[in-house]
């Protein structure tokens, strides 16, 4: 099991992450997601042991490291996926998976199960990109870590074969039982592939939940933001619901919050009606995304939501509507301050 | 419809220049009194090869050690490391090679200043022992810059997979950078071929002393005879260079390995004997004999005519190398003439001396002449000057001069204000590096200057000639000088290189 606490580390004057706690379970995978430049690869770095820490502790089964005792990448035993593959260019595709195994057995098995057998004799080089995440997945896994660090593993592939492979990362992951972290800028490469979802900002983790929680409520502005889509409106908060201009709606805030508050739509929320007498908004523009239509809908206090609707429902820009919450969990809603 | 640019009859009279010295050889050289069999001629080709062997390996087990040490293990200080460590590649060896000789043995001056008698340095020991001291940061550079490009996550991957640093670094990051340090080792093997001035002192028969002895015995047909055999040596050195191609890699992020204090002070005690013994050594020595004996003798007219040729060099140098490094970003033939020019390069100073030599005996207005000299330092270096300006005609957009008239400048006025601001750079710094590289050449000089035109480097070598070492001092100091204007110059290209490699955490 992998305890991280107190993790803070920089190069020279700059920090680059701080006081970064986290428990991972044995066969969990934790996705760690976040803009570019917050400090997740770094963490991965720091766990592997590629880079010295500045303070905290990170203990794994049967090693321990901190500041002053910096355990070598070799004696941790823990795989990392790379964003580039790091494939050794001068060996076979058996050769790198079965780098330091001495039961060349295990590298056959992880190339079977990839569906890379086929390729067992070629050289890196000739592989896709996918062929080579699969190669890399394989190598990693076949080596037996404790623990897998996964850094942005999809972020060098076609957006086509992303998704599959995706699933196949996770479904390996999940065969070899082992726990992982999962590196990603993508949000819903996140959601999706996570446990647990870690949100970080400027190098300090503010939301650690499942995906649910995190995407219906999310702790501030910029998770509710970087998870998705999401609109404000303005609103009185009493008796834990807040009255707006679509009506008063269930709301859970957090601790202290009073007054006026900033209630957290996502586009799906609602629903737009036109045949009805009543508005209470107007349409400001519209996108078509194939499936479905995103409009953006102005209301009458001046804040403007957005809105997904089916793909039939055409509704041209000025035109007055009725916008209606559809949702019924109660939603988010931060203070204004 | 095929024009040819207008700079192709210039390059094309530049690298029919540059091929003068090679006839002139050939032609010098039919003597049917030489003998390539002879045990004195094998003995010259063993010694040299001998000297050329020795000097690759250590060059080698010194470099590339080096080389990863100051790529990847993030020290203090680690730019002056660095740059002291990449220092010797800017002195003559012959400096080192002087000081060496005066410094150790019986007598020398180690034995003056502490007392106890140090083993001799000279012969092919000692010859090799100079060499690789002031040849291995071309292995360092070329094998550091293979290493740069390299991307982390090989290395990394070979760790977390369970594999002890040393050993991936070895299996991981060296095979990578195997074309780097191959073309290091064959500079190193270039430079040793041509150098004059170890050999010479450490009294080590190789070709390039025995064509001085030629010489100076009026044997120029003999030393023409030398000097081919000499230059098809070197040449099978560029053959080989010339198969050697790197296989780019995507850039990355590079390695970082942070020591603990304990192994950094280890590291420092590891890497100043070699600072010591290149750097410290002969500025020691130097020195040592201003304070003991001054200026004696020393003449300031000296410098001067150091300055007055390899100033005319530089400016003759770019005037050749604007045409040729146009021509070259002009088509095939044009890279032709620039390839052709580079000849100069693997023509060691001795052989171009003699072959100038001879060209002033049938050419009697130029013999003993100044232009004789400074045409000798322009053809040796001319490539410098063409790689310079050529680095920054490349970068230069026909775009841009497009875009200028498009905007409503002329011909000419594109060319003031567009083309000219974006090469100044390299023609100055192409001036500046044959001008740096013409102050402290030895062998050419010797041959060439007009009698009575003593140089800096000249001079240096008449005091060991004559034995009073101590009046090195002067020529000596303004020698390391020079050479570390021209390292500050040299290494201002690669820090850019470097600052990209750095920063970038996420």
């Amino acid at each position: 099991m992998l305890k991280v606490s107190g993790l803070s580390l920089g190069y020279g004057a700059t920090t680059v992450v701080e006081d970064f706690n986290i428990e991972l379970g044995d066969s969990e995978v934790l996705t760690l997601v976040g803009p570019t430049g917050c400090g997740k690869t770094t963490i991965l770095h720091a766990l592997a042991g590629l880079v010295p820490i500045d303070s905290g502790e990170i203990s794994l089964n049967s090693w321990h490291a901190d500041a002053n005792n910096l355990v070598p990448p070799e004696k941790r035993n823990v795989g990392m996926v790379f964003q580039d593959f790091a494939l050794f260019p001068h060996l076979t595709v058996e050769e790198n998976v079965s780098f330091k195994l001495s039961d060349p057995a295990r590298a056959s098995h992880w190339l079977d199960l990839l569906g890379m057998s086929d390729f067992r004799h070629k050289k890196p080089s000739t592989l896709s990109g996918g062929q080579k995440q699969r190669v890399a997945l394989a190598r990693t896994l076949a080596h037996q870590p404790a623990l897998v660090l996964l850094d942005e593993p999809l972020s060098n592939l076609d957006a086509a074969l992303k998704d599959s492979l995706r699933w196949e990362i996770k479904t390996a992951l999940k065969t070899a039982g082992v726990a992982a972290i999962w590196v990603t800028h993508d949000q819903e490469e996140a959601l999706s592939v996570g446990d647990r979802i870690g949100v970080l900002q400027d190098g300090k983790l503010i939301q650690l939940a499942d995906p649910e929680t995190c995407f219906s409520r999310p702790v501030n502005h910029f998770v509710a933001g970087f998870l998705g889509d999401a609109s404000y409106i303005r609103g009185m908060l009493t008796n834990g619901a807040v009255k707006t201009e679509i009506g008063e709606i269930s709301a859970v805030v957090a601790e202290g919050v009073q007054g006026e508050v900033d209630l957290m739509l996502r586009p799906d929320d609602m629903r737009l009606l036109l045949d009805s007498e009543a508005s209470n908004g107007e349409i400001l523009w519209a996108r078509y995304e194939g499936a479905t239509w995103l409009y953006g809908v102005a209301l009458a206090n001046g804040d403007s939501v957005q809105v997904r609707t089916s793909h039939e429902q055409k509704i041209e820009s000025g035109q007055k509507v009725l916008l209606q919450l559809t949702s019924t969990h109660p939603l988010v809603a931060f203070g204004r301050d | 419809m095929t024009r040819w640019p207008g700079s192709y009859p210039l390059a094309f009279l530049v690298a029919l220049l540059a091929l003068l010295p090679v006839l002139v050889l050939f032609e010098l050289a039919v003597d049917p009194s030489s003998e390539l069999f002879s045990s004195r001629n094998l003995d010259l080709v063993s010694n040299t090869l001998l000297l050329l062997f020795f000097t690759v390996v250590g060059a080698l087990l010194i470099g590339v050690p080096l080389a990863l040490l100051t790529t990847y293990v993030r020290l203090p200080f680690s730019r002056i490391w660095l740059i002291l460590l990449a220092a010797p590649l800017a002195m003559p060896s012959y400096i080192g090679a002087f000081t060496f000789y005066a410094a150790f043995g019986r007598g020398g001056e180690i034995q003056n200043l502490l007392g106890f008698a140090t083993p001799s340095v000279n012969g092919l020991w000692g010859a090799t022992l100079v060499m690789i001291l002031y040849t291995y940061p071309f292995v360092l550079l070329t094998t550091r810059a293979s290493l740069l490009s390299q991307d982390a996550s090989q290395v990394n991957a070979a760790r977390t997979l369970g594999m002890s640093l040393p050993m991936s670094l070895l299996r991981i990051a060296l095979p990578r950078a195997v074309t780097g340090i191959a073309a290091g080792a064959l500079l190193v093997a270039l430079y040793t071929l041509s150098d004059f001035g170890t050999p010479a002192i450490m009294r080590l028969d190789t070709f390039t002393r025995m064509i001085y002895v030629e010489y100076n015995a009026f044997g120029l047909n003999q030393a023409a005879f030398l000097s081919l055999q000499l230059l098809a040596i070197a040449g099978l050195v560029l053959f080989l260079e010339s198969r050697f191609s790197a296989t780019p890699e995507r850039p990355g992020r590079t390695l970082a390995i942070w020591p603990s204090s304990k192994q950094k002070i280890l590291l420092a005690l590891v890497l100043s004997p070699v600072i010591i013994l290149s750097l410290v050594l002969p500025l020691a020595v130097f020195t040592l004999w201003l304070i003991r004996e001054g200026s004696g003798g020393f003449d300031i007219s000296y410098a001067w005519n150091s300055v007055h040729a390899s100033l005319l060099a530089a400016i003759v140098a770019v005037l050749f190398a604007l045409p040729v490094a146009h021509a070259a970003t002009r088509g095939k033939i044009g890279r032709l003439f620039e390839r052709v020019t580079y000849l100069g390069f693997g023509v060691p100073g001795i052989v171009m001396g003699t072959a100038l030599v001879y060209v002033g005996l049938k050419l009697p207005v130029l013999y003993q002449t100044l232009a004789l000299l400074v045409l000798a330092y322009v053809l040796r270096f001319v490539p410098l000057a063409v790689g310079a300006v050529r680095s920054t005609t490349e970068k230069l957009d026909n775009s841009l001069i497009n875009a200028a008239r498009v905007l409503g400048a002329n011909r000419r006025e594109a060319f003031r204000r567009v083309t000219l601001p974006l090469t100044m750079k390299g023609i100055v710094a192409g001036a500046a590096l044959v001008f740096l590289e013409a102050m402290r050449e030895l062998p050419a000089t010797l041959l060439l200057a007009p009698t009575g035109f003593e140089t800096l480097s000249t001079y240096l070598w008449r005091v060991y000639e004559a034995g009073y070492f101590g009046r090195a001092a002067i020529p000596g100091l303004l020698l390391v000088l020079m050479s570390g204007l021209g390292l500050a110059l040299m290494l201002s290209g690669e820090r850019r290189m470097d600052f990209a490699s750095d920063g970038d955490t996420d």
